[in-house]
Order: C-alpha cells, then sequence, then structure tokens
C-alpha cells in the first residue's frame, strides 16, 4: 500500500481495505462516503474515472453496492471506493460538490438502479424517456425482449 | 312609382359631401379641415410611425432546441441553449436517444460474445471497446496472452485510432465549412478499413480481439498492406495541414473558440484530445501501459490553450504518432500463438475438431454454455481516440458477467460543453461540438 | 399517312417520365443514428460514390427531402421524433431502413430498442447488415429506384 493509502487507512478505522486483482479496493461505510472522497481528492485522487453500481438482488444481506474509482494524476495510482446501499429507499452522499464530473454518471446509476444522490443538483431520467417506470438495470427488470416470430407465418406466437 | 328595372344614375351635381374615396380631400379646402388635417394631406406630419414602448424591458432569453435530428450535432445529441440574442447563456445536453440496453444485454451474453455487444458501443473505434473488455476478462481469469497477440492487439488499436480521428477531422471540417475535408477524411479512412477487412472481414465492428487473444491471425500479405498505409498517409496529412491549419478562415473559427482549461477538464473527468489540448500531458498508455505498449516508442501531443483549434491539431499529431508506433510494431512482430493456448478459454481451430474428441467438446462447452470466470471485480482502462475507456466487470463465478460497465469517454466529456459553449456565440456551437467529438453509442450505451 | 415526330422528341407515359425524375434525383434527409450512419457517409463519400445517382445532397431539412434513410438502432425516446420527422417529409415518400437494428431490432432484443422501425414508419427497402457495407446499401437504393420505375410504389 502506497503512503497515501495508509494515511486514508489510519484516518477511517473502519474502512475495509482489499486488494482485487492488483488494484487497491476500499469499502466504506454509507455514512461516511462523503468524508472519505473529500480526504482522497486531498490526498491527489483528482481524477474520478467513473462512477456505477452493482445490484446484489438476493446473494447479500444489502442490496447495492455503489462504486467509484478515482485516478491520482499526481502519483500515479487508482483506488476503487465502494459503499453499499439498502433495499428499501437506497441513498448515498453525491460527490457532484467535489468533482463536478459526477453530475452525468449519477444520474445514469439513478436512471438505471433507482439509488438516490442526496445533494445531486438534478437528479432526473437522463438515458431513459422521462415518464418510464422502472430502473432497467436492476435484477427483477426483465430484459424485455420479444419473441422472435416470422411476420409472415401463418401461425403467429 | 318606382320600375325596378330603372337603376339609379349617380347625376352630376347630386354628390354629398361626405363621400370622400381618397384621404386627399376635395379639390377645394373646405370648412372643417382644420390646420392638423391639412398639414397631413399636404405630408406635412407624418402619422402613421409605431411608436415604440421606452420602457426597457427585462432581457428575454430565448430558449432553443437543436436537435436531436441535426446534421452537425454528431449523432442524436439534443442541445437546449438559452439564448440572450446570439449569446450563449446557458445549455444543457439532453441524452438518451441511442439508448440500447448495452449493459443489460452483456449480462445475458457470455464472455465469448462480449465483444460483439462492447464493440458497438463506440462505433468509430470498435477494437478499443473490445480490448477493454477482453483485458478486464483476461484479468479476472489470470492469463496472459502470448506476444504476438499483443502486438496484433497494438497494431489494430493504432490503425483503429487513425481511423477515428480521420472521421473526427472530416466531420469537424465538414461543419466548420470546409467540405472537401469529409471527402479526404473518408477516402484515407478506406485504406485502412480495407486492410481491416482483410484481416478480420469486417470494415467495422470486428468483434476481432476477445478473451484470450485475437480471433485470427493477420492476413498473408499484411505488411505490404501497412507499408502502402505508412507510405500514403503522411502525404495526405500534408494536405490536410495546407488545408487547414494555416488558413486564416479556418482559424479566425477556431482559434479562442470552445475553451476548455486544464482544471475544468479535470474536474468534470475530461479525458483524450481535449484534456491534452488543455496542457494536460495525460495518456494511458504512458501512465498504466496494457498490451506491451510501453515497448514502443511515442509521444504525448499536448496543446496549450484548449480551443477548438488545439484539439484540432492534437488529433493530427496523433496519426503522426500512431503511424510511429505502427511501423516499430510491424518491425517487430514477433512470431507466436495468436492467442492463448489454454484449452478451457480460446476454441481450438476448425482443423482439430474432426480429428480430437476432446477439441469437439471444448469447441461446443466454449461456445455454448462460454467458459467460467472466477468470482471478481476488476477496472481496466486504455486510451481510446476519444479518451479514457474503461471496462468494469464482475463475475460471480459463472459463464456470463454479473455486471458489465462501460467507462464511456464521450459520456464523460459530454458535461464540458456547457462549460466550453457560455458566452459564446450559436455559431461557436457546431465547432465546440465537433472538437469534443462525442460517439452518441459511447454516451447512451 | 404516317406522321413521324422530328428526332429530338421523346414520347412516354406520364407516369414513366414522373418515376424516372423521382429516381434520378431522390434527396436522402440525415437520420443517421449509430454506425450505420457512418457506413451511410461512407457510401456518400469519394470511394463508393452516391452523387452518380443524384443522391450526394443529403439535405438536413426533412422538407426538402424524399428518402429516409433510417440508419442505426432507434430507441424508444427516439421513435416519437423518427415518426414526426417522416411526417414532415412532403409526398412522395420512401423509406429504407438500413441495418438489422432498424429492420427487426439487430442483435439488441431488450427493453431499450423499437423491434424493427417499421413500427413506426412504412418501409420500402430493408438492407440486412451489421452495418451493411456501402455495396450493401447501393443495392438498396437501386432496389428501390427499380421498384419505383416499375411501378410497384405508388405515392
Amino acid at each position: 500500500m502506497i503512503p497515501e493509502f495508509e494515511a486514508l487507512a489510519e484516518r477511517f478505522p473502519e474502512v475495509v481495505w482489499e486488494d482485487s486483482h492488483g488494484q487497491q479496493v476500499a469499502r466504506i461505510p454509507n455514512e461516511q462516503w462523503y468524508e472519505f472522497a473529500e480526504a482522497a481528492k486531498e490526498a491527489g485522487f483528482n481524477l474520478l474515472s467513473d462512477v456505477t453500481a452493482v445490484d446484489w438482488y438476493r446473494s447479500r444481506r444489502y442490496r447495492f453496492d455503489i462504486v467509484v474509482n478515482l485516478t491520482s494524476m499526481s502519483i500515479p495510482a487508482r483506488l476503487r471506493m465502494i459503499t453499499t446501499a439498502d433495499r428499501e429507499d437506497p441513498k448515498v452522499a453525491s460527490l457532484v460538490p467535489l468533482w463536478p464530473g459526477a453530475n452525468f454518471p449519477e444520474r445514469e446509476v439513478y436512471d438505471m438502479f433507482g439509488i438516490t444522490f442526496e445533494g445531486h443538483p438534478d437528479l432526473t431520467r437522463i438515458l431513459m424517456p422521462d415518464d418510464w417506470e422502472g430502473h432497467p438495470l436492476r435484477k427483477d427488470f426483465g430484459v424485455g425482449s420479444v419473441p422472435v416470430q416470422f411476420k409472415a407465418s401463418p401461425k403467429a406466437v | 312609382m318606382s320600375d325596378p328595372r330603372i337603376v339609379d344614375f349617380w347625376v352630376a351635381g347630386t354628390e354629398e359631401p361626405e363621400f370622400q374615396p381618397t384621404d386627399e380631400g376635395m379639390q377645394e379646402i373646405g370648412p372643417e379641415e382644420s390646420g392638423r388635417r391639412l398639414d397631413e394631406q399636404y405630408g406635412r406630419v407624418v402619422d402613421d410611425d409605431y411608436i415604440f414602448d421606452d420602457e426597457v424591458s427585462d432581457e428575454e432569453l430565448m430558449i432553443l432546441n437543436m436537435g436531436p435530428q441535426h446534421p452537425s450535432t454528431h449523432g442524436v445529441l439534443r442541445l437546449q441553449v438559452e439564448l440572450e440574442g446570439e449569446i450563449i447563456r446557458r445549455s444543457k445536453p439532453i441524452i438518451g436517444y441511442l439508448h440500447t440496453g448495452m449493459e443489460k444485454t452483456g449480462e445475458q451474453l457470455s464472455f465469448l460474445q462480449g465483444p460483439t455487444n462492447v464493440t458497438r458501443m463506440d462505433y468509430l473505434s470498435p477494437l478499443h471497446n473490445e480490448l477493454a473488455y477482453s483485458l478486464a476478462v483476461e484479468r479476472l481469469l489470470d492469463i496472459e496472452v502470448p506476444p504476438r497477440a499483443q502486438a496484433i492487439r497494438v497494431l489494430m488499436t493504432e490503425l483503429n485510432r487513425i481511423s477515428s480521428h480521420l472521421v473526427a477531422l472530416a466531420t469537424n471540417g465538414m461543419d466548420i465549412g470546409a467540405i472537401s475535408m469529409m471527402i479526404y477524411g473518408f477516402r484515407d479512412r478506406e485504406m485502412i478499413l480495407e486492410f481491416f477487412e482483410k484481416t478480420t472481414g469486417l470494415r467495422m465492428n470486428h468483434n476481432y480481439i476477445r478473451p484470450g487473444g485475437v480471433a485470427v491471425d493477420l492476413h498473408p500479405g499484411w505488411k505490404d498492406d501497412i507499408d502502402r498505409i505508412l507510405k500514403e498517409i503522411p502525404k495526405k496529412v500534408e494536405d490536410y495541414h495546407n488545408l487547414l491549419t494555416n488558413n486564416p478562415i479556418w482559424q479566425a473559427r477556431t482559434v479562442g473558440v470552445g475553451v476548455i482549461t486544464a482544471e475544468e477538464a479535470v474536474g468534470y473527468s475530461i479525458t483524450g484530445p481535449p484534456l491534452r489540448a488543455a496542457g494536460v500531458e495525460w495518456d494511458i498508455r504512458k501512465v498504466f501501459p496494457y498490451s506491451g505498449i510501453e515497448q514502443y516508442e511515442f509521444d504525448v501531443v499536448t496543446g496549450d490553450n484548449g480551443d477548438v483549434f488545439d484539439r484540432y491539431r492534437v488529433r493530427i499529431d496523433e496519426i503522426v504518432e500512431s503511424l510511429k508506433i505502427v511501423e516499430q510494431v510491424t518491425d517487430s512482430m514477433p512470431k507466436g500463438d495468436y492467442r492463448v493456448d489454454d484449452n478451457k478459454v480460446t476454441p481450438p481451430p476448425r482443423q482439430r475438431i474432426d480429428e480430437s474428441m476432446e477439441a469437439l467438446i471444448h469447441h461446443f462447452k466454449i461456445y455454448t454454455e462460454g467458459f467460467r470466470v472466477p468470482a471478481g471485480e476488476t477496472y481496466v482502462a486504455v486510451e481510446s481516440p476519444r479518451g479514457e475507456l474503461g471496462c468494469y466487470i464482475v463475475s460471480d463465478g459463472g459463464a456470463r458477467p454479473y455486471r458489465m460497465h462501460v467507462r464511456a469517454p464521450s459520456f464523460y466529456n459530454l458535461q464540458g460543453l456547457p462549460i466550453a459553449m457560455a458566452d459564446s456565440i450559436v455559431a461557436d456551437t457546431v465547432a465546440t461540438i465537433a472538437s469534443m467529438d462525442p460517439v452518441m453509442g459511447d454516451v447512451d450505451r | 399517312m404516317a406522321a413521324t415526330a422530328p428526332g429530338n422528341i421523346l414520347m412516354t407515359k406520364l407516369e414513366l417520365a414522373a418515376n424516372w425524375a423521382r429516381t434520378r434525383s431522390m434527396f436522402p434527409a440525415t437520420f443517421g443514428l449509430a454506425c450505420c450512419a457512418i457506413e451511410m457517409m461512407a457510401t456518400g463519400a469519394a470511394h463508393y460514390d452516391l452523387a452518380r445517382f443524384g443522391m450526394e445532397v443529403f439535405r438536413a431539412s426533412p422538407r426538402q427531402a424524399d428518402l429516409m434513410i433510417v440508419a442505426g438502432r432507434v430507441s424508444q425516446k427516439m421513435a416519437p421524433v423518427l415518426r414526426q420527422v417522416y411526417d414532415q417529409m412532403p409526398d412522395p415518400k420512401w423509406v429504407i431502413s438500413m441495418g438489422v437494428c432498424a429492420s427487426t431490432g439487430g442483435m439488441f432484443n431488450n427493453y431499450a430498442l423499437v423491434q424493427g422501425v417499421d413500427q413506426v414508419v412504412p418501409v420500402d427497402v430493408y438492407v440486412p447488415g451489421c452495418p451493411p457495407g456501402p455495396q450493401s446499401l447501393m443495392h438498396a437504393i437501386l432496389t428501390l429506384h427499380d421498384k419505383i420505375m416499375a411501378g410497384e410504389i405508388r405515392n
């Protein structure tokens, strides 16, 4: 672990640090999400690479993982921050005040998963039409595939 | 008694004085005509001006909608701009018109079918998408591809960078008005697409770079084709410089337009040519190298001001740098296997299926169920012509990804559009969008 | 008495003449959505030239176009826009559905795409391919020309 990670580990003792195929992962409790992100940004992680989420439908005690990949241009290094959100009313603090580039990806996570980002300036649907119901990337939203049939066949499905 | 056939004649001398067909008045000045009326008739007072309201009204901001069907928004991007006169005060990109649900589809396809899905996201540089996906899967599988496969991957992705930048230059030129640039860009791209067709079978969306290596080896005679490309394209780049770089019209329309400074770019997670044009030397190929690209020498091109002209310069110079890499790869192409030898991951060659029962079973398992990937998660990023293209895959031990997410560079670069277009005129919008080079398949996935 | 027309006059049916005029200068409307749009641009570019069929002018305004080449995948959000652009085109108008995503939904059989653009607009010619090469698109355009000349499509 590089010294920046060790400093962060000392400051946030409840964070679990793992190594995933050579990349550093920090699992953070939901309440400390914004503080940890702020500390990481001060430690030099100035580029937000990615914000996404994973829906662990029934396999874990919680439901959603929110994953943020940070990159430090000065060190250089990558850090992955993961936090969890519950089944009913999943919410997490928004990182837009720290990195304005988190605006669109958090809207996308809201659109696809239904996770509310508290403090986001404009949390609306971004990819689906505004009146769409449901959150497509959740595991209980079906793919929506249409049974393929030949339209001219006499026996329609 | 009145006869109905008798027409009422207008007998001269019986006109009524009120009947005045014109405004000029009667031939003689009558007693009713006062000074004011006479002034009007003589033309000394013009009374038909429209009197404007002298009080100052609030600034009216007009909301204008560009797109989604628009010739110069590079695909289906809808831009809502708030205009004050001709100047843009605020703007908001509205996306989602090309949303294809590729991440959901990615969960239904096996790891070998994954590249067919991912390749259609950023359709101007499909091999980069496939490379990011394949690298992520290979990291989860913990396998190393042989050096020849790595070199072929570098060769194909750098050629793809050249062809993508040619399209960017072509559309950039056409949007600003240099329509012949469009013809030049697409004409020169045909050489590279021919090479792709000979090797992979398709001009676009190749599904060539797969987890484990590449699909087939390079076609016989590939060196001659590459030599031709290496000879022709620098001459064409000269042509582009002659047409555009020192052209005063081009400079007037691109210098100082659509500026994004370095802090803004880093804050908005903008990567790729827009970031490098702002002066930040950040290229994933140098910082987190992949697929053996650290063996080749090339420079990272940066600009100074972060305006449209700098982005154009960065792209043209990156074509030249990519040609250098292509030359080095062809000179030092290692011999060997073009894919990993592990039977569980790569399908056996077709001839062996007739000979060996094992090969047949492996082929069957790989193509129907797919190979299983151990549980885990990883994020791998490559440098696509648009920026940092990353693939985040979570596997739960099965044959299909549990979650596949692609970090799309154009999605993040679009967030910089309102910054680049603030307080500029409408005519610069087109130039700015063209210089950010968004590919909507990447943005909406 | 046999009257022969002088040598520089052609006699034909009005329908044939109108169809000939319509096919020889069809203006496509720009409706490029995704990867197929790039192949459509490549078809209009120098190597595979659409200008030899009179079609290199891609009109941006649907009011001035008579052919709509739906090139690319049509998502749920885009379908009303597609219908509106189609409605704005004046008669006679034709639609080519380019690529498998426009024809049937393609490899994306999911919630986000309209499975076949013929659920939204009437289509005259379908072009398969992912993406269809410029030769396939030109074959489709020439097929459309033949169909119009033969009077199969009355509009």
